[in-house]
């Protein structure tokens, strides 16, 4: 595929991960961010969301399944997950993370179950997404093309 | 040649930070955003290591200060800091957004505070003020 294309599926792609709500305007400031001194800083600051996030999910589950469940523990995992989303622009992630703090306010454990499975969801749909943009990224930069700069009047 | 940041910030003018963040995500993202402002800065993972540093004799012009951390959080490491007589400008960075509990944050002896997530705009309005 000609690099010009590869450009072109690269805005596309990005600008509906925005459209249908996956990504939010922190993710431009991130990008904004980036530079010759850094090119990788938006791809191993999101690796680094990804890495610690499987680290909240794993201890969430554990948490979850007590006998007695301490809720403001609970509370805090999500809270570090919802302010890590936030920061790279993940609105999905963030926004299951809002409606499983409000569960944790009122203790219920079937709304903090459900909404445990939606964060899930949503981080896996997060990775899938964002390992789809980067690898167009790597196609652009492997066939000697520049990363276009998306646009999106925030 | 003075060194410059992305945005015009000079190096040379030693404008330091200190970014008091137990999320690795965060501290990450704030080291860059001050990075291109030319400002030199540092990172520790919670508010004890925030006094711990200033006990060691360093010195910030800034402090950007997380409010919920493990072992000390913003609120008393913010409280700590001022009682050591640390003139500093504090800003405090978290996601809470409820007046009452940004309330006692602020009184422990904040400058500025701004909601997460942090942004350009948002930093260089701190700096801002700093003077």
């Amino acid at each position: 595929m000609e690099v010009v294309q590869i450009q072109r599926n690269l805005v596309d792609y990005t600008k509906s991960l925005f459209m249908e709500g996956f990504l939010d305007g922190q993710f431009l400031q991130l990008q904004q961010l980036q530079d010759e001194s850094n090119p990788d800083f938006v791809a191993e600051v999101v690796s680094l969301f990804f890495d610690d996030s499987q680290k909240l999910l794993n201890e969430l589950t554990i948490a979850l399944d007590q006998p007695i469940v301490d809720f403001k523990k609970v509370d805090a995992h999500v809270h570090q997950l919802k302010g890590s989303s936030s920061s790279i622009g993940a609105q999905k992630v963030k926004n299951a993370c809002i409606a499983f703090r409000n569960f944790c306010e009122v203790q219920n454990i079937e709304g903090c179950l459900t909404c445990l499975q939606q964060v899930k969801l949503e981080y896996y749909l997060a990775k899938n997404k964002f390992e789809t943009l980067f690898r167009l990224e790597q196609q652009i930069v492997a066939s000697g093309g520049s990363i276009p700069m998306i646009e999106m009047g925030f | 040649m003075a060194a410059q940041g992305r945005h015009g910030g000079r190096k040379s003018n030693k404008m330091t930070a200190l970014v008091v963040d137990d999320n690795m995500v965060n501290r990450t993202i704030h080291h860059q955003l001050l990075d291109n402002l030319g400002i030199e800065n540092v990172a520790v993972g919670n508010g004890k290591e925030a006094v711990d540093i200033h006990c060691s004799g360093k010195a910030f012009d800034l402090i950007l200060m997380d409010m919920d951390m493990p072992i000390m959080n913003g609120i008393e490491a913010t409280r700590k800091l001022r009682e050591m007589g640390i003139r500093s400008m504090i800003a405090g960075v978290s996601t809470r957004s409820m007046e009452q509990e940004i309330r006692e944050f602020i009184e422990a002896g904040l400058d500025d505070y701004q909601e997460k997530p942090l942004t350009v705009s948002k930093l260089i309005s701190i700096i801002r003020k700093i003077n």
